[in-house]
């Protein structure tokens, strides 16, 4: 059997007196969609800050495609998450003075690509996502679902090995909401990237190859999907 | 379902013998359940005593299945009906999750545990699910999206009970 992915052991974080994890540990396969379950507070999105080497835990281990992220320094994990990384979060989170393909190509260019294959990988996004003939508008012009699917495309420019995606249909209606699941899943699948996926909704999770909730801060595996 | 009154739907448009009519039934509602022949023909026969469809045939050179069914007025009375009277709305948890939950509690035992496994095999249904929906045709879509909103439904009790167990446990206390 071969080494997951992404694995943490044994993790905590404190904010202040509140312990949001107590020991919590997740494994994600390579191409795998993991679902994160859980009630509100339960730490499920503090996980994903740790997993993804946004909040460094107090205790435990966080190993990445056979590195160990707690040894890395700030800006060699700020590169992990530029290059290997990529985030949906509940809202887009778009640069709102940015047309759409600027906001599309941004990682892709903060990774040091060039402008012009990177404008030529966002606009195939586009066409990707069905968001043909969009990339000129400001995200303050688009939709909630349509703002969602820019940010999965942003996501997606730099071909990451984990997508990261924290409630990522929580702001839209439910036929909005399964174009994203839809497409953010065929995506990754296609580029063969894992999916950490955050939700508190039922019908979100049903998206994935495998269930954990968090409670009290730490992971319980659910049967298999 | 009445699968009566659904083959009565299928009949009004035009007269059909068994085998046709099965083939539609699975076609529209049986992807999961095909409707075994001896449910369909004793549907039909009740069907035809009371006076909702006529028998026409056997068609020259064929056994039982070449007969034709033709709906009569009665029977599209009977169908009008049944499609304006609305379903009672029943609740949809099944009375056995809350029968085990209860049990659980007085004699002491894991509820939550039993709550846990049950919420597995949700998520693991509605992935089916979720999976039927993303590749079938529109009306396999709307029908697993039926299913999933149930489930959901369910599951959202399941949490509710759990975050309650503590006081429901004092209670059901005997």
């Amino acid at each position: 059997m071969s080494a997951p992915l992404l694995a943490a052991t044994g993790l905590t974080k404190s904010f202040g007196p509140t312990a949001a994890l107590r020991g919590a540990s997740v494994a994600v396969d390579a191409g795998e969609v993991l679902a994160v379950m859980g009630p509100s507070g339960s730490g499920k999105s503090t996980l994903l800050h740790c997993l993804a080497g946004i909040l460094p835990p107090d205790e435990g281990e966080i190993w990445f495609s056979g590195q160990r992220v707690n040894d890395l320094t700030e800006p060699r994990r700020s590169r992990l998450r530029r290059e290997r990384f990529g985030f949906v979060f509940q809202f887009g989170q778009l640069v709102p003075e940015l047309p759409v393909v600027d906001n599309i190509m941004l990682p892709a260019l903060l990774s040091g690509g060039r402008i012009s294959a990177a404008r030529s990988s966002a606009l195939a996004l586009l066409d990707r996502l069905d968001l043909t003939g969009l990339g000129g508008r400001r995200p303050g012009e688009l939709s909630g679902g349509e703002a969602q699917r820019v940010a999965l495309a942003r996501a997606l420019i730099t071909r990451p090995a984990v997508i990261f995606a924290d409630e990522p249909t929580g702001s839209l209606d439910s036929v909005a909401g399964e174009l994203v699941m839809d497409l953010l899943v065929d995506r990754a699948r296609e580029q063969g990237a894992s999916v950490v996926l955050v939700t508190h909704d039922a019908r979100v999770a049903a998206f994935a190859d495998r269930h954990v909730t968090v409670r009290d801060g730490r992971v319980s595996a659910l049967a298999a999907a | 379902m009445s699968v009566a009154a659904t083959l009565l739907g299928l009949i009004e448009p035009q007269p059909s013998h068994g085998y046709q009519l099965k083939r539609e039934y699975d076609e529209l509602f049986g992807q999961e359940r095909p409707l075994p022949f001896g449910q369909m023909y004793t549907a039909l026969g009740r069907l035809h005593r009371d006076g909702l469809v006529v028998v026409e045939g056997p068609a020259p050179g064929g056994g039982p299945d070449r007969k034709y069914y033709e709906i009569t007025e009665s029977g599209v009375t009977h169908l009008e009906e049944w499609l304006r009277q609305p379903e009672r709305p029943e609740p949809h948890l099944q009375p056995v999750l809350w029968a085990k939950v209860v049990i659980a509690l007085v004699s002491n035992r894991p509820a939550e545990e039993y709550l846990d496994a049950q919420r597995a095999a949700h998520l693991k249904r509605m992935a089916e699910l979720t999976a039927m929906r993303r590749k079938g045709p529109l009306r396999q879509s709307l029908l697993a999206d039926y299913g999933l909103f149930h489930l959901e439904a369910d599951l959202r009790w399941i949490d509710t009970a759990v975050a309650r167990l503590a006081q429901l446990a004092k209670d059901v206390a005997r």
